[in-house]
């Protein structure tokens, strides 16, 4: 069965659907029910897939332009499909959530929810792509529809930050796109196909400027330190439900993209360049860390907290080893889930009382309990607490860098103290203290929010405790990954006998 | 003597002895989860919850006697925690054993207390799902088989200790000591999580019997590193120095927390790491002399902060800092101290209780008042309290035959041995001891009465003296009966080792007469400045030195000028930077862009809008030209 195809075709004929639906409760409840059932798709692929079997798996290729060996190619290895569950479980989450808030917007309210499911789409593709040249394509094109959510339904200053993001993303992708057409030439093998392509560039020379130019559009995408000043921008000005596939998803893109294009195309130049770009992560998680202590506003502290985790994640992709690989690809979905509810949340919350800033609220704890529980659950995912999976794939970043480079890692390992600092201050100052006249009056979670924020907080907790199902998908993966790459495990210096591990 | 070797076991109660943390999460969970409904049975099911798991625990101690003393190390596997990674599974032990039985007893009894302390509290329900998940995390932390394990109980009893401080989160003073305690201990964390790290490099294994099987087969392995890095750890958990500050805010909790989670068992996991550890630490004498140094900086600086302070927890909780300072000085010596170290902590945990819980009643007959100085007297109106306080009191400060006699002893006479300077520094603090505790006693119970106009005091009810009366019991028997014969450090032998030869217990020693007759001083000084002479309403200003013991030898304010304030400037010039360094610099190469585009703005419309458009179009047209260029 064509399983990719149908997830994303689904999706497609679902936002035309939207849009000739009349009446908008109609077709919130018709994306919502689209949703679901991509969902439930994806879960049923997800079970016949085999982790111990082919790399690729649920492989299709059609040739689309056949002069230059373009292929519509797609096909999931543990990696891809871990993300690609993640997508599918925001989204129903995201619609659930947004419920209202396309209400305000400049287009109608069936324009948004159409967006998402061509976003969903898309979001799909990008991760399933196995042809060099569809992911580019999957990979500019998800910037229109996350274009429209900012700039038609976002905040005051939703313009100003719709086009930086867009601009900056556009100037990554220019980047990309340079390297992926000097790719096919040099490589010479009229195709744009992954797996045919790997292992074609043999002079190092080369392989730095093709590294770069995937790097950088990455490093954007990502974003890491110091391409990062788009996120707050974007993540404050949009609607709470698009910021939670930006951050959640989209940029998510960027880090894949590192573990799959820049280490599987371009090993030497990886290695290469690993001390830089662990520097660079390096310096993500503090300063993102110590950036987001400073923030006044919700989202936008939110959004550097994940400049802070995409450098964990970017350390994890290039420390080379399999736990840190492993943990980093974890570390994607994990993040999605955790900021999502971080980002929700603190949605429903700014709905309530009408702003962002920290300083308008206080003492909310009294007057809605189960609003400020799930708030501390989520950050206290954040801040990677044991028992919470965030701190299963932090934890795997950490150990698995220090197998190899001590010194980031042990200076990356301050991030806990700081996280703890930016998650627990602003939960004092928001939820903790005398209650503010402001918010006396404030409702608590209804019950369609309770339904938005439970199974996230659910996932984070089960995987928190029983992370081999995802493990066991992304590991083979990851090894793969590093056979390819040509790297191998860091030996223990005194070796343990197997049955006391 | 080297610990057993670890045997895999799967029937019985200790099969099962997942039970006990399954069952206080399982009432947490339903506490959280169930909301207002479960309002009227919340207490009673907390209760439950933690008595069941005090009777798995001691039927799995009761199967663990049945076994030979050297069998007595039984490993329960129970699931692939992080493939790759470790493994998780229990190891029931001598040492888990004993910790267990604590936990879960003076648990229990805490959770009992607290249906009469927190009767009057709107929020009682969430108060006892907090003490559950406490439990369960507590007991995940001692029953784990490996340090992954352990961690994760370690932030688990962190996030309770969390949570129960800032229990009364609309006192901006109760959430702020919650989030130090919660910041400080993850300083602590720092230092234990590399020192996991260091552990998986060396070993690729975090369980406790491969680090033993790594260390028996030898190697370059970074004993000293990796043990500093745990008594970091040790330190944010335990307060010790450097990381003491957190705990005398902790005291904002309500006091069944102060007593359970601040005193008889949380805050002494940094001892249980140390003793666990002992493969590590016994390879390395500099991380051992560092730990008794720490141990002893500890016990002295916690024992000055309670001579000075007029709020009766924060006395107390300066007195836990001095007591684990003790603990951790055994703790630091080896097999010959790990028995004395593990013994004091139970008795500890028994009288420290005790007296917590006492203080609490006296704070619910004064209407939550804390200054002892509007104390006095209180001797007559709260017999039981006043008893059972009463003999908590002697047990601390090592009267003859009661508990502390017996373990503090211990360690004061093993401590000599190991290394004098050290070791008497230990006896001044018993002598310390003797002071702040009987100015406590004084300031309290005895003298004239110094209360607020509205104070009506009162003997609890049954519920709150009944906990009382069997914490001093334990009090009184339990230091005698784990230390006469060396019972305690047979026992616990298979699972830390003991020395080659048991130590003789001599009444009135030397140093014990030294020991006594210091503490007597120091009892007698408190009479005369507080038992026999009127005490102030308001604390006299004092000498420097009273107030560098007010201010807590200055901690926070050391904390402040070293981390906080520089924190804080770093951290708006961080984003200062951001906003206008690296951002700015983005903007104003757009706004050079921009402003080169504006030249041809009479032929544009002018929405910034459309140029992102046009640069994507060119884009595409440029790809295309690339494609049929290169194609001819």
């Amino acid at each position: 069965m064509p399983w990719l195809s149908i997830l994303m075709g689904v999706s497609v004929l679902g936002a035309l659907g939207v849009t000739l639906v009349r009446n908008d409760k109609l077709a919130k409840q018709f994306t919502l029910g689209v949703s679901l059932v991509v969902l439930a798709l994806a879960i049923a692929m997800a079970v016949g897939f085999n982790p111990n079997g082919d790399k690729f798996q649920f492989v299709e290729k059609y040739v689309w332009i056949r002069s230059f060996g373009v292929h519509y190619a797609v096909g999931v290895d543990g990696i891809a499909l871990v993300l690609i569950l993640l997508s599918v479980v925001l989204v129903p989450i995201v619609v659930l959530a947004s419920w209202h808030d396309a209400e305000a917007g400049k287009r109608s309210v069936r324009t948004y929810f159409s967006l998402l499911l061509v976003l969903e789409a898309m979001m799909i593709g990008v991760f399933a792509a196995t042809d060099v040249f569809l992911f580019y394509v999957f990979f500019e094109a998800m910037l229109i529809p996350m274009y429209f959510m900012i700039g038609s339904y976002g905040g005051a200053q939703r313009s100003y930050a719709a086009v930086k993001f867009l601009l900056y993303s556009l100037f990554g992708g220019l980047l990309m796109l340079v390297a992926v057409i000097a790719l096919y030439s040099i490589a010479d093998k009229h195709t744009f196909m992954f797996s045919d392509l790997i292992g074609t560039i043999q002079d190092v020379n080369t392989q730095k400027w093709l590294f770069l130019g995937f790097f950088i559009a990455f490093a954007i995408k990502a974003p890491l330190w110091p391409f990062h000043t788009w996120l707050p921008d974007a993540a404050a000005q949009a609607p709470a439900g698009a910021a939670v596939l930006l951050v959640g998803v989209l940029d998510k893109v960027g880090t894949y993209g590192m573990l799959r294009f820049c280490l599987e195309l371009f090993p030497d130049a990886a290695k290469y360049f690993t001390p830089l770009v662990i520097t660079l992560s390096v310096i993500g998680i503090v300063y993102g860390a110590i950036v987001a202590i400073g923030q006044t506003d919700m989202k936008r502290l939110i959004a550097y907290t994940s400049v802070s985790h995409f450098g964990f994640i970017a350390m994890g992709v290039f420390a080379m080893t399999t736990n840190a690989g492993a943990g980093a690809t974890l570390y994607m979905v994990n993040h999605g889930f955790s900021t999502g509810a971080l980002f929700l949340i603190a949605g429903f919350l700014i709905h309530r009382r009408g702003s962002q800033y920290i300083a308008d609220y206080g003492g909310v704890q009294k007057v809605a309990p189960v609003l400020a529980g799930t708030f501390l659950v989520a950050g206290l995912s954040s801040l990677s607490l044991p028992g919470l999976s965030t701190f299963v794939s932090e934890f795997m970043v950490l150990v698995g860098t220090y197998q190899r480079y001590l010194v980031p890692a042990i200076i990356a390992t301050t991030g806990v103290v700081l996280a703890a600092i930016y998650v627990l201050w602003m939960y004092q100052r928001t939820m903790n203290g005398p209650t503010a006249e402001s918010v006396k009056k404030l409702p608590d979670l209804s019950v369609r929010e309770k339904w938005v924020i439970a199974p996230l907080l659910a996932l984070l907790l089960v995987f928190g405790f029983y992370p081999k199902p995802l493990l066991d998908m992304i590991h083979p993966a990851v090894k793969s990954t590093l056979t390819t790459v040509q790297v191998s495990d860091p030996a223990a210096v005194v070796p343990v006998a197997k049955e006391a591990q | 003597m080297e610990p057993a070797e670890i045997i895999q076991h799967s029937g019985g109660v200790i099969g099962a002895s997942w039970l006990m943390i399954a069952l206080p999460l399982l009432g947490a969970a339903i506490l959280l989860l169930g909301g207002r409904r479960t309002d009227r049975f919340g207490h009673l099911l907390g209760v439950a919850m933690s008595v069941a798991a005090f009777v798995v625990a001691a039927l799995a101690f009761f199967q663990l006697l049945g076994f030979a003393p050297g069998e007595r190390r039984r490993g329960v596997s129970l699931y692939d925690l992080i493939p790759g990674i470790t493994k998780i599974g229990l190891l029931v032990d001598p040492l888990s054993i004993s910790f267990c039985l604590l936990i879960t007893f003076v648990g229990s009894l805490i959770h009992i207390y607290s249906i009469g302390y927190m009767a009057h509290d709107p929020a009682r329900r969430r108060f006892f799902a907090y003490l559950n998940l406490f439990v369960a995390a507590m007991l995940l932390l001692v029953l784990a088989d490996n340090y992954l394990g352990l961690y994760v109980g370690w932030e688990g009893v962190g996030l309770a200790s969390y949570l129960l401080i800032g229990f009364w989160q609309h006192k901006p003073s109760a959430a702020t000591a919650a989030k130090k305690a919660f910041i400080v201990n993850r300083v602590g964390d720092f230092g234990l999580a590399i020192g996991i790290f260091t552990i998986f490099a060396t070993f690729h294994s975090v369980s406790y019997a491969g680090v033993a099987d790594g260390i028996a087969k030898g190697g370059s392995i970074p004993f000293t590193a990796i043990g500093l890095l745990l008594l970091l750890g040790a330190c944010g958990k335990s307060a010790q120095l450097p990381l003491q500050s957190w705990l005398l805010d902790a005291m904002e909790g309500p006091t069944p927390v102060s007593a359970l989670i601040h005193a008889a068992t949380m805050v002494t996991a940094g001892v249980y790491l140390v003793v666990r550890s002992g493969p590590i630490f016994q390879a390395t004498d500099t991380a051992q002399l560092v730990v008794t140094i720490v141990g002893v900086a500890t016990l002295l600086a916690g024992a000055i902060i309670g001579t000075a302070k007029d709020d009766i927890k924060k006395a107390l909780a300066g007195s836990t800092m001095s007591q684990i300072g003790y603990m951790m000085l055994a703790a630091g010596i080896g097999p010959a101290g790990y028995a004395f170290a593990i013994a004091h902590l139970i008795t500890h945990g028994f009288f420290k209780a005790d007296m917590f819980l006492g203080a609490g009643s006296v704070m619910h007959a004064m209407n939550d008042e804390v200054d002892m100085r509007k104390y006095g007297g209180l001797r007559k109106l709260m017999p039981i309290t006043f008893v059972t306080f009463f003999i908590g009191y002697l047990a601390i400060i090592g009267f003859p035959l009661l508990s502390g006699y017996f373990t503090k002893d211990g360690i004061i006479e093993t401590a000599v041995e190991h290394n004098a300077i050290l070791g008497w520094l230990a006896v001044l603090g018993a002598g310390i001891t003797g002071f702040y505790m009987s100015r406590l006693v004084f300031m309290t119970f005895f003298g004239k009465k110094r209360w607020e106009a509205d104070a009506h005091p009162h003997e609890s009810p049954a519920v709150m003296t009944w906990p009382l009366i069997i914490l001093s019991v334990g009090a009184v028997v339990l230091g005698a009966f784990l230390v006469l014969g060396n019972r305690f450090m047979i026992f616990l032998a298979p699972a830390v080792g003991r020395p080659e030869e048991l130590p003789s217990f001599a009444p009135f020693s030397p140093t014990g007469l030294v020991t006594l007759a210091l503490v007597a001083v120091g009892a007698g000084f408190a009479w005369v400045r507080y038992g026999s002479a009127e005490v102030p309403a308001v604390a006299p200003r004092g000498s420097f030195l009273t107030t560098f013991a007010r201010r807590d030898l200055y901690g926070d304010a050391l904390n402040e000028a070293l981390f906080m304030r520089p924190g804080q400037w770093l951290t708006r010039l961080a984003v200062f930077f951001d906003n206008r360094g690296i951002d700015g610099l983005v903007n104003s190469l757009a706004a050079l862009i921009g402003g080169t585009s504006g030249r041809m703005r009479k032929v544009q419309t002018g929405f910034v809008r459309s140029y992102a458009l046009s640069i994507f179009v060119g884009a595409a047209v440029l790809v295309g030209a690339w494609f049929v260029v290169g194609n001819l």
